[in-house]
Parts: C-alpha cells; sequence; structure tokens
C-alpha cells in the first residue's frame, strides 16, 4: 500500500480523501495530521455556529467512525514540525513518519495587523473553532462589547454572529464602503443599513490607531481620536497562505506554495492544495475552487490525466437576513454601460455590468434569486442584446413567459451551476433525480449539492420541483411526523389561531393521515393543546410516554424507579424514615442519591406503585416527577441560613420556586437551581434556569445545559427582589411553553428565537410578564396538583385484568 | 373454542391496555376503539418491552423502551424492524371481553 502523509485536515484534504477512498478503498495507507486537536469539519459553518443556528457536531464532515472505517491514522493536536523531502519523512513531537507521497493542506492563517496592543489577550482573529468558541465566551457576559476591524466577508460574518449573541458590536472598515472588493457603493449602502438596523454600528474610513488595555483588551483607538470601549477585538483583515513548512523544505513558493494543473508542487513526490497554493498567479480563499482542486488531486494520485483550471466566482454573504450576490467585474470603465434597477420600498438594488453588448459583472441586493441566471451569462459570455430591454428582470421575463416563480430555474440551461462550493451544476442534479432521489436529502447525498454552505438550498428544491412536476411537495420544514406535512411551528400556530381543543379536532381540521396519530404525533399535541388551553382540554393519558402515564419512570427490566419531592433539596428526619421504611416495605433493591438532590427508590414492580405511593403520601411526600417533561427539581445550596459565603437565602429561593412551578408541564424537562453565591455551589450555570444570588439581589441565568450538549446559561436580567425572580421565572417558563417545539430543551428553543426576542417579552415590557406570569398561574391552577393521590386510590388498575394461571391450573 | 369471560370492556380505557396472566405469559388486551378489542402477546422480540405500556394508534402499538412498532391485526413488526407477537382470538359482547382459553392451552402443550 502506498503511504500518503497529508497534513492539514481542512475542506480541502477532507474532500482528497473522499475522493481517494471512492476511486481506490485499500490502495491508501493514509496519516493525516492536524495542528488544531480535531478532524475535519466545515468551516464554512461557522458562522451559524457562532450566531447559535447550529453547533459543532452539526458541522463536523469527518468523524471517528469515517477515520476509523477507512483507517486514517489521525494525528490531531500535532503540528508537523519538518519535511525532510530527501529522506521523504516528516518530523512532529512524536519523531518521524515516511511517505511515499505528501500532501501539504496547511491552509492560511489570519493576518494580523501589527497595531500597537494586537497581542493583548482579547484580541482574536476568525478563523477556526477555537476563535468561533473564544467569541461566544465573550459574548455570554451581559453587555459585553466587540470591535470587528475588517468589514470583509469574515468580519460581517463574525460581527453579524457576535449581535445575535447579544453583544454591542462595532465594524471598521478602512475602504468606504462594506465589501468593496464584492460589492460597489449602492450595494455597500444597503448592506451597512441592514447591518445598522440590526443594532450593528458601522465606521467605515476608519484608521485604527491602537489597542489599549491593562493585561487585556479594553479599548480601540482610532487616528481622529474616538476612543471605543471593548472587551474583545476580532481582526478579520485578509489571510496569507501558511506556507513556511514548504519554503524550509525548498519548495518552490510565490504569494504560495507554487503548483502545477496537476497540484504537484516543485518536488514530484510533494502535492499541495487549498488556501496555501498559487497557481499560474492565483491564489485561492473561497471553497469551490479548492473542491475543485481535491478532485484533481485524487486523480492525480491514482494515475488518472485532469487539469486544474480557475473559474470565474461567484460571492454571497452567510448572514441571515443579508442577501447578497455578486459577480464579474463591476468596476466602471470606458466602453461599459450599467443596467441599474432600484426599489427603495423593498431594499432591492441591481445593477449588471455590460461590454459589447455581453454581460461582464453583476451586483444585487434583496433580491438574488436571478444570481446563478446572470452568473451563467457572464461565464458562457452570451449575447444578451436581443434581451437587453428586460434583461434586469431575470429570466422569468424574457420571451414574453408567464412570471412563474419556478420559471426562473426551469430555464436554466444543464450547465448552469446551482452549487458553487462543489461546483454542482443543474444537469447532475436532474440526472441524480431521474435516478431516483426525490428529496433535498437524497441530492445532498448523491451530489454534494447543497451540502456544505448551504445557501442553494431553495434552488435545490425548485430544481427537485420543476423536474418532479405535481409529485415534489416543497418542504417548508420538517414536518412533525408520518401523519402530516405540517411542521411543530405551523401545528402550534393553527391550533392557537383555528382554536383547536381536542385531538380529534386537530387531526380533522388539520387534515391528519392517519386515524388518531401515531407515538411521535400524541405526545406532542397532547402538551400543545394543554398548553393553550389549560382549562378547556383535559389531558390524555393515553397519548403520554409510559413515564408520564404511570407517573414513575420505566426501567429495562419493566419495573420503575418513584422519587418522591424533596423541596429544594431539603428533607427532614421523618421524611426519610418513611421512604426507609418504603424501601424495606417493598423491597426496593436500589436506593440512590440522585443528581438533582432527592432520593430515587429503584426496582419497584408496577402493582406495587400505588401501595408505596399511598405511604409516601401518608408521610406528607408527593411526586417529584423524576420522569416528566415538566419541572423536574430545584437544586439549592445553603445560602444565608449556614454558609459564610451566602449572599441570600438561596435555600427559601428554592423552595419558593419549586412550590410556584411544581406539577407544570413544558416541551422538554425543566431544571433549576439557585446558588446562594457567585461560587456556584448548586451549578446554577449549567441548568434550564438558574438563578445566582449576589450582594445586589439576584441573577437570573437560563438555556443552559449539561447533557448532550454542555452550555452556560446566558444572563436573562438581574433583580433585586426574590419576588421580582419568582415572577421573571414563571413567564419565561409559560413563553417556552406557548412557543417551544415539543421536545426542544430551553436552550434549544433559544438558539431559535435568540435570547433579545425572549428579554423583550420577559423583561423589557413588564405588562408582557405580569400576563405571561398569569397564564401560568392559571395552567397552574389545574396541573399544580400531586398525581401520585387520585391514581394511589385506582390500584386495581395497575394489576392484570384476569390472571388465568390460577384458573389453568385447575 | 372455548370462550371465557375476562372482565368489562370499559375496564380497558380507549387507547389502552390491560394485562392477561396466563400460563404461557403475559397477553395484553388493547382497545383500539370503542368497540374494538385486539390480544396479543405483552413482551416485544426486542429487548422484551411490556407492549401494554405503549402508545397505541390505530391497530399498531408502539413498544415503550425501543418504539418497535407492531401491528395488533397480524403480530408483525412495522417499517424497518423484522419481528413479530403472537395473537389470540378475542371477542367483544355486550360490554364484556371474552377470550378464547384453547389457544392458550395449546400454545401451553406445545
Amino acid at each position: 500500500m502506498q503511504k500518503i502523509v497529508v497534513i492539514g485536515a481542512g475542506m480541502a484534504s477532507g474532500r482528497v480523501l473522499e475522493h481517494l477512498f471512492d476511486a481506490a478503498p485499500d490502495a491508501f495507507d493514509v496519516t493525516l495530521f492536524n495542528a488544531e486537536p480535531r478532524g475535519n469539519y466545515n468551516r464554512l459553518m461557522l458562522s451559524p455556529v457562532l450566531s447559535g443556528e447550529k453547533n459543532y457536531s452539526e458541522i463536523i464532515t469527518h468523524d471517528d467512525a469515517w477515520y476509523a472505517g477507512n483507517k486514517v491514522t489521525c494525528r490531531f493536536g500535532e503540528p508537523v514540525q519538518r519535511i525532510d523531502s530527501a529522506r521523504k519523512v516528516v518530523i512532529s513531537a512524536q519523531g518521524e513518519t515516511p511517505y511515499d507521497k505528501l500532501v501539504i493542506g496547511t491552509g492560511s492563517t489570519p493576518f494580523i495587523i501589527p497595531l500597537p496592543g494586537h497581542d493583548l489577550p482579547g484580541v482574536i482573529s476568525y478563523r477556526d473553532l477555537d476563535d468561533t468558541n473564544a467569541m461566544i465566551e465573550s459574548s455570554a457576559r451581559s453587555g459585553a462589547r466587540a470591535v470587528v476591524i475588517g468589514g470583509g466577508l469574515l468580519g460581517l460574518e463574525a460581527a453579524a454572529g457576535l449581535r445575535m449573541r447579544g453583544m454591542e458590536v462595532t465594524v471598521l472598515h478602512i475602504a468606504g464602503h462594506l465589501m468593496e472588493r464584492q460589492l460597489d457603493a449602492a450595494a455597500g449602502y444597503l448592506l451597512r443599513r441592514d447591518l445598522e438596523s440590526r443594532g450593528i454600528t458601522v465606521i467605515t474610513e476608519a484608521q485604527t490607531k491602537a489597542i489599549e488595555g491593562n493585561g487585556k483588551v479594553a479599548r480601540v483607538m482610532l487616528a481622529d481620536g474616538t476612543e471605543l470601549p471593548c472587551d474583545l477585538v476580532v481582526m478579520a483583515v485578509g489571510i496569507r497562505p501558511s506556507m513556511q513548512l514548504a519554503k524550509d523544505a525548498g519548495l518552490a513558493v510565490g504569494r504560495a506554495i507554487t503548483v502545477d494543473a496537476q497540484m504537484q508542487t516543485s518536488d514530484p513526490d510533494i502535492y499541495a492544495l487549498g488556501e496555501c497554493v498559487e497557481f499560474a498567479g492565483n491564489v485561492f480563499g473561497l471553497v469551490a475552487p479548492l473542491y475543485e482542486q481535491a478532485r484533481v488531486l485524487a486523480k492525480t494520485l491514482t494515475n488518472q490525466a485532469d487539469a486544474f483550471t480557475v473559474r470565474e466566482l461567484a460571492t454571497k454573504l452567510k448572514v441571515t437576513g443579508c442577501d447578497l450576490f455578486s459577480a464579474g467585474d463591476f468596476a466602471e470603465g470606458e466602453g461599459r454601460e450599467d443596467i441599474v434597477f432600484r426599489d427603495p420600498g423593498r431594499g432591492v438594488y441591481k445593477r449588471l455590468v455590460l461590454m459589447d453588448d455581453r454581460l461582464i459583472g453583476a451586483v444585487m441586493y434583496g433580491d438574488t434569486s436571478d444570481g446563478n441566471w446572470f452568473f451563467g451569462l457572464i461565464k458562457d459570455g452570451t449575447d444578451v442584446s436581443d434581451m437587453r430591454d428586460t434583461l434586469i428582470f431575470g429570466p422569468a421575463y424574457q420571451g414574453g413567459a408567464a412570471a412563474d416563480p419556478l420559471s426562473a430555474v426551469a430555464a436554466l440551461s444543464a450547465d448552469a451551476e446551482i452549487c458553487g462550493c462543489n461546483g454542482v451544476c443543474k444537469g447532475r442534479i436532474v440526472d441524480a433525480i431521474e435516478g431516483g432521489a426525490h428529496t433535498v436529502g437524497d441530492i445532498r447525498a448523491t451530489t454534494k449539492a447543497s451540502a456544505s454552505c448551504g445557501t442553494c438550498t431553495g434552488l435545490v428544491e425548485q430544481v427537485l420541483a420543476v423536474t418532479l412536476g405535481d409529485d415534489f411537495v416543497m418542504p417548508t420544514a420538517q414536518p412533525v411526523c408520518g401523519c402530516t406535512t405540517l411542521s411543530h411551528e405551523d401545528v402550534r400556530l393553527l391550533i392557537k389561531s383555528k382554536e383547536l381543543k381536542s385531538q380529534p379536532a386537530v387531526w380533522q381540521e388539520l387534515g391528519w393521515s392517519t386515524p388518531n396519530g401515531c407515538h411521535v404525533c400524541r405526545p406532542a399535541i397532547n402538551f400543545y393543546l394543554l398548553a393553550d388551553w389549560p382549562l378547556e382540554y383535559q389531558d390524555d393519558p393515553q397519548s403520554r410516554f409510559v413515564n408520564e402515564r404511570n407517573h414513575a419512570n420505566i426501567q429495562k427490566d419493566g419495573t420503575y424507579s418513584v422519587m418522591p419531592r424533596m423541596w429544594g433539596g431539603i428533607t427532614t428526619a421523618d421524611e426519610l424514615r418513611a421512604i426507609a421504611d418504603a424501601a424495606d416495605k417493598y423491597n426496593v433493591p436500589t436506593v440512590k442519591v440522585t443528581g438533582g438532590q432527592r432520593i430515587d427508590l429503584l426496582g419497584v414492580r408496577k402493582e406495587d406503585l400505588p401501595a408505596i405511593w399511598y405511604d409516601l403520601n401518608a408521610a406528607g411526600m408527593v411526586s417529584g416527577h423524576a420522569y416528566s417533561k415538566g419541572l423536574r427539581t430545584v437544586k439549592t445550596c445553603v445560602g444565608t441560613d449556614h454558609c459564610r459565603f451566602g449572599t441570600q437565602d438561596s435555600t427559601g429561593l428554592g423552595i419558593k420556586l419549586e412550590k410556584l412551578l411544581w406539577g407544570s408541564w413544558t416541551p422538554h424537562k425543566v431544571k433549576l437551581a439557585v446558588s446562594g453565591c457567585p461560587r456556584n455551589c448548586a451549578e446554577a450555570t449549567c441548568k434550564d434556569i438558574g438563578i445566582v444570588c449576589v450582594d445586589s439581589g439576584y441573577q437570573v441565568g437560563v438555556g443552559g445545559a449539561a447533557g448532550m450538549d454542555l452550555k452556560e446559561t446566558e444572563r436573562l436580567c438581574d433583580v433585586q427582589t426574590e419576588e421580582e425572580a419568582l415572577e421573571i421565572t414563571a413567564a419565561f417558563v409559560q413563553l417556552y411553553r406557548e412557543n417551544a417545539r415539543y421536545l426542544d430543551r430551553p436552550y434549544k428553543w433559544l438558539a431559535k428565537v435568540g435570547l433579545p426576542w425572549v428579554k423583550e417579552r420577559v423583561v423589557d415590557d413588564p405588562e408582557n410578564r405580569h400576563a405571561l406570569a398569569a397564564r401560568f398561574e392559571l395552567s397552574q391552577s389545574i396541573y399544580r396538583k400531586d398525581p401520585w393521590a387520585p391514581l394511589a386510590a385506582r390500584a386495581e388498575t395497575f394489576g392484570p385484568l384476569a390472571d388465568l394461571t390460577l384458573e389453568a391450573a385447575e | 373454542m372455548s370462550w371465557i369471560d375476562i372482565g368489562a370492556l370499559d375496564a380497558i380505557p380507549l387507547r389502552g391496555a390491560r394485562l392477561v396472566r396466563t400460563r404461557v405469559g403475559c397477553v395484553a388486551l388493547f382497545r383500539t376503539s370503542p368497540t374494538d378489542v385486539y390480544a396479543v402477546s405483552d413482551t416485544c422480540p426486542h429487548k422484551g418491552g411490556p407492549l401494554s405500556e405503549g402508545i397505541v394508534h390505530g391497530t399498531s402499538v408502539t413498544c415503550p423502551l425501543h418504539n418497535w412498532v407492531f401491528s395488533l391485526e397480524t403480530g408483525q413488526a412495522q417499517g424497518a424492524d423484522a419481528g413479530n407477537i403472537a395473537t389470540y382470538p378475542v371477542r367483544v359482547e355486550q360490554g364484556r371481553i371474552l377470550l378464547d382459553i384453547t389457544t392458550l392451552a395449546k400454545r401451553d402443550a406445545a
């Protein structure tokens, strides 16, 4: 087997390996070095991670199983120090690794302007996951401020992401308008206006003089004397190809590592690709040419002839809600003519640049749906003189055709590019559809179209619609389950607007395709109905998962666990005696103290449940709801009662919160904690709602998690009194109950609606807060009850209906 | 055939289930509509989950442990899962549930 060593696990090298293993599965023994302590992930998707729309696990392109399956030796977190091309080895901290062929994919490093103070802690670039995480961390403090230096593609994505995280953001840009390499001044103005409407401050023609601070960043100084206080500085002014390793190894370099059209460097056994290479005077920063290089390099390594060529590129910005597109050359010049369309009301601007009856450049803002059509005209050098009058209106208006929204895509030629990242044209997608791929997911799996940055997903859907005709239903969002085409959000909306107050009403009015739902939709609909109509709707036990129906957690052997409530984690000797007696009486095999400061009795038989509940009820205890999508526990520390550091009565507040919230049903489980001081012994900062007491009052944080995902709470607000903390909590829980989709924990819901949206309703608008708290209280008038007591009175329903073992034995 | 009275139809909640202990193991009686009852083995062939605790929809039940779905009419697992559960003859007459004791005894003998 041929030994291949790859330096750098970036997007280009990941793609090379995919092509190699596809073409020749067992021909290569690959060792993959990466300076970052992780494998390949989709760097284009760091912006959605920064903004909170995605998490890291969703952007991993190659996981451990993939590396193992292809027998790739992974050396992550281990930078290569030197290449000895004479002896054909690479040298790293662990020693020497020999190669037959070496692939360099070291990418690029961000350019840091050597301003005074550029090395202060708090100055970061925006390149990898660590940078992204550092930004997320900085944004977690309420009122934190960021300055982004650089108003290009990357800088604006960073600014938008940080703003969505709640930071105050200022963008400094040296040129006269934003993204001056991709946009003209008019489009740059619209972009600026959009960003400013989101609360981002933009300063153009900004001359940064220095970054100042004592031990960490405190402010950015501009040459005109402006002082910008901040906690974080993001430098996004450009990238430099990382070519030091190659240079030290004696390879030919220019602006980057010089390669030929087969991606070979000046050493015949060493290849390079990605942002670290220079080909025919070009260097590369967008993903499409990188993937093309990966395809060519895989061919070269498997001894097939192919050649890389430089293609025209189009640009899109991945900031949700900013719709811009640019392609070609749009500078003004002799012999060039402009066609301009503006619609100030909608914020739309389109400009086409023509020369010699051919389109050579296009800039669009606000409505970019025709971008790919214009891009095709630029690439093909089509003579546009015949359609010049209506050219700016796009393909739908050529030849007098009606303005069918799909006609633009229908009019695209087979070689029109749909997915720029992966170089997939319309023809290949149509072939895949005719080969049986009938969903966007199928198209991604077979062609990779829309699998990278995802901005062309809508176009892929339109190609599906055009090709399949009526067989394709345009997906609006993932449906609840197979019983309906409606999404959770749609169902919630319709339940409210059509005042649907029973499950049969939902099935009938919303056109369920099954007689009475399934195990996926029934619990969700049951919750939505009881949350929206607490007085009118009667909870349906038959639409609940076994644990919530039996008010105990089923174990793998069919027995149950029983956990009585201990308010705020406080118990008494009498309660403990009653729990011990119950454990003895019902032969409970395991008694466990839980993470939520309660005592769990595990291994109780179903028939015994009513009796053990009866005994616990008699000792004054009620269900601890350890099984519910509802309030679980409120964990506390001892606070001012005993602790010398305690600032407030954290135990007392915990008990009050638990008495307020217990019995309520929520989209997913809700766990709380109250810590008596910032030492945070109750671990409040990883709870769904966590309150940290301080001298001046209470810091209310929301959206923490410590399960599949680990997340720190974000600060909802600070309040001075217990009463305010209780009302804020009730209002937050009610907003979550009324709006989240079933089975989304608060942190997932928050990632969708954003903390500012929640703050507006719960913190900034006292009237709305009172209304939310009142609606919660109304619902609690029904649900703040012990579910054990009524069930204990119906013990006969927990046993078998009949026992035929006795009769058969007679 | 030898039908015996097991109990009242109303002892089973709509889209719910109750158990009958027999010498061949637990049999679950599912009430899928106001008038229809099915009798099948209570034990999921996958990991032994108690099917009587599952969510009943249409004429199917979903196992509470790992969401295998079984047709109560045929006993066949639905979708991608393969397996089946025993089904038993059951009738509803004048609000009472009748189960055929001979099928249970036959299986017992076998």
